[in-house]
């Protein structure tokens, strides 16, 4: 099934600055694999390996944060809305 | 260096978020445009700082949820995330490590010092690729 990933404007570069894209999956891992599959470049940025993601990297399936569901296991109903956001912090 | 347009307006909004945040640091997002070799500043999001109150008076964090929420407003105003402020109470306004370490590239960093709740110089940085420093960009004030 096919489900529209939101990509942040940090991470356009690397998604030929598509801001969204479209890509096949039945769980949230199985959606951003894909679209790391699509765009290689990307991968790099938002895997630290593999299976996990960046620390920074924050997903949500229509609008609820994956961290309160099931992480990447999380399933996603057709036409689904996944949106990946950075965390942001900063001081001194 | 790239050009980060802002109008005056919204300059005094961050200056004043800073002002009222003093002694601790205020913090927000910046939603614009490309504009040829640099973004122009449309909008600001203000954020409540998410950091623990004993620690908020030299770090600031914008939770994920809060960050969702400004993507999902960048889009309906047809906007894009492209940037952030904060401020840097009794200190400089240049990034420091902890900034570098929890920053990503292509984001505006700017940056308002404010010295003994006084709003001072504002600055605006982008992270290198390399992860390795930021540059100093070029911030434009505009009626």
């Amino acid at each position: 099934m096919s489900v529209s990933i939101l990509i942040p404007s940090a991470l356009r570069a690397f998604t030929d600055r598509k801001s969204e894209v479209e890509a096949e999956g039945a769980t949230v891992g199985e959606a951003l694999a894909a679209l790391a599959e699509t765009y290689p470049d990307l991968k790099h940025q938002i895997y630290e390996d593999d299976t996990k993601l960046r620390g920074f990297v924050n997903v949500f399936v229509d609008g609820n944060n994956i961290k309160k569901l099931n992480g990447l296991d999380t399933p996603v109903k057709p036409d689904a809305v996944v949106t990946i956001v950075p965390a942001i912090a900063g001081g001194f | 260096m790239t050009v980060l347009n802002l109008t005056e307006k919204t300059e005094k909004q961050i200056r004043r978020a800073g002002a009222e945040a003093y002694p601790d640091e205020c913090c927000g997002i910046l939603l614009g445009t490309e504009d040829g070799d640099g973004h122009v500043v449309r909008s600001l999001r203000p954020v409540v700082n998410a950091r623990e109150s004993g620690e908020q008076y030299h770090r600031f964090l914008i939770t994920a949820e809060e960050m969702m929420q400004a993507e999902l407003e960048a889009r309906r105003l047809g906007l894009d995330i492209i940037g952030f402020y904060h401020s840097h109470p009794d200190h400089p306004a240049a990034p420091s490590a902890y900034d570098r370490d929890h920053a990503l590239p292509f984001y505006h960093y700017v940056i308002l010092r404010v010295a003994n709740g006084r709003p001072e110089d504002m600055t605006d940085w982008r992270l290198r690729l390399s992860r390795e420093a930021f540059d100093a960009e070029n911030l434009k004030i505009e009626p």
